[in-house]
């Protein structure tokens, strides 16, 4: 039973998210549609943020999920302090997040100088893109898959381990599939956190067709000249993760 | 039933809370920014007025100088600026938004204006500004010229064709029969201008007020070609201002002596 006053209060907070996406659904010039979104720069920074937030959430899994299952089991001093770390990106704004990676990777930041004379120049490259998007997307995957550990609780493996199962084998064959939903669920989030990435990445990466002119960045330049495109490509964005939550919903719901 | 009437006095109760409380925020708001001088006694004579002005990014320091001077010449007046990019502004203007004069960075800014007959009475150019190469203090990549600018080694950073200060760039690439391959085209100049001065950019092309506005934070090289991409600057009272008199008062300051000697001492030319 939902109190009817909660349910008119839901309806308002449904409104406010749903009321400027058809504002904007509104004003799109969808007899131009397809030109605006197929013009040869739209389709290059499309195409950058698809392949740059796959790249991102995958470097979120790698260290994300071992980064998850530390702050959700492990015992040591300051692991408070080091969880409240991690998830700083969340709250920070993302321009905050690209100055402080500017002062890490930058040319003259506290890597960047080893980086640069080991020959790798992160600033201006597509890597610059992927690790902006990586630093505000992880908290994303670790808050979730971090919940969803502690929820499964450990009885699961400590049979595993006492049936002689390796951690390593454990891990993979018990801990992981019993969180799966939850690790879905953290991957869909950062994956559409990257996509939507976008002050840290002009902060730090820069802004240049094909290299580091991510889809968010395109919106925000064409914006200057071309309204109709800019309204065009945030319909783009909008449909893009729209449809990436709601298969995942399905697929999960399949499970 | 009964149970029905109790929860729909609770929630009528929740929902007059609510009320009071956004009107006490917007009691709170009203006070917060009442002008500076309410609390004197010289308040009362002259009713307090405001003056919402919007401004280019690039005329942030001057402006905030020459406001400060009329509101000690107006009493009672407060003058509130907004800065942001030109195109940004003229956005918010044409949705309405409550400003009394628009001051661009770029005569095809104040156009959309024109065009959408928001202005009241002439736009006027009142200073203009050039292009200048910003390098990071040293200048480690040895630029010289503009013609160093083309080079693979330089990283440049340039402003996108987009901005205004972007299509100055173009064209002076086009007067010098360059062509540059930057590392990054950002949104604005004040973008380059940062690339620049945190040294991740080898030389940047920004207008010749930012490069003094920097201090020694970076170096700047004047080039020839710099006077084929001239930017004007204009500024128009705005047709819906509730405040007509004293936004022409504002745009005939900032054309003034004063106004003129502010802007000059900041870099830029006269239009």
């Amino acid at each position: 039973m939902i109190p009817r006053w909660v349910a008119a209060v839901a309806a308002v907070g449904a409104l406010l998210v749903v009321l400027p996406l058809a504002a904007m659904a509104a004003r799109v010039n969808w007899a131009d549609f397809w030109t605006l979104i197929t013009s040869e720069s739209s389709v290059a920074a499309l195409l950058l943020s698809l392949r740059t937030s796959a790249v991102s959430t995958l470097l979120c899994l790698v260290v994300g999920v071992p980064l998850a299952l530390v702050l959700a089991r492990a015992r040591f001093a300051g692991i408070d302090l080091l969880r409240s770390l991690v998830l700083v990106p969340l709250v920070l704004p993302p321009v905050v997040g690209g100055i402080a990676l500017l002062y890490t990777f930058g040319r003259r930041g506290l890597l960047g100088e080893s980086l640069e004379l080991a020959g790798i120049q992160i600033a201006f490259s597509t890597a610059a893109v992927v690790l902006a998007q990586t630093f505000v997307a992880l908290p994303f995957l670790v808050i979730s898959l971090e919940g969803a550990i502690r929820t499964a609780g450990t009885r699961y493996d400590v049979v595993a381990a006492t049936l002689g199962a390796r951690p390593t084998t454990v891990l993979f064959r018990v801990t992981l599939p019993l969180v799966w939903p939850g690790l879905l669920s953290g991957t869909v989030l950062s994956f559409a956190r990257c996509l939507g990435e976008f002050g840290a990445t002009i902060t730090f990466a820069g802004s240049l067709q094909g290299v580091t002119r991510t889809l968010p960045l395109e919106i925000y330049l064409q914006r200057e000249t071309d309204p109709d495109a800019a309204v065009a490509l945030s319909f783009v964005l909008v449909a893009v993760a729209v449809l990436v939550i709601g298969l995942t919903r399905r697929s999960r719901s399949a499970l | 039933m009964t149970g029905y009437t109790h929860r729909g006095r609770a929630s009528a109760r929740i929902v007059a809370a609510g009320a009071v409380g956004l009107l006490a925020a917007g009691a709170l708001t009203a006070c917060g920014t009442g002008p500076g001088t309410g609390g004197t006694a010289d308040a009362d004579d002259a009713a307090d007025r405001t003056l919402t002005v919007y401004a280019a990014a690039s005329l942030t320091s001057t402006f905030e100088q020459i406001a400060e001077e009329f509101e000690a010449t107006h009493d009672g007046v407060d003058v509130e600026l907004s800065f942001a990019g030109s195109s940004d502004l003229v956005a918010q203007i044409q949705q309405g938004a409550p400003a009394d004069v628009f001051a661009s960075a770029d005569t095809a800014n104040m156009d959309k204006i024109v065009t959408d007959d928001l202005q009241a009475g002439t736009p006027t150019d009142f200073a203009s500004n050039t292009l200048m190469i910003a390098v990071p203090p040293g200048n480690p990549a040895g630029v010289a010229s503009l013609a160093g600018l083309a080079g693979d080694d330089v990283h440049l950073v340039v402003c996108a064709p987009e901005v205004p200060c972007g299509a100055a760039t173009e064209r002076v690439e086009e007067a010098a029969g360059l062509t540059f391959s930057p590392v990054s085209e950002e949104q604005s100049v004040t973008d380059v201008l940062n690339k620049v001065i945190t040294g991740e950019a080898d030389a940047g092309l920004v207008y010749v007020t930012d490069v003094r506005g920097a201090g020694d934070k970076v170096e700047g090289i004047e080039f020839p070609e710099s006077e084929s991409a001239v930017n004007v600057y204009p500024i128009a009272a705005l047709e819906r201002s509730a405040e007509p008199e004293l936004a022409q008062e504002f745009v005939d300051a900032v054309l003034g002596q004063e106004g003129q000697q502010v802007l000059g001492d900041a870099g830029f030319a006269a239009p």
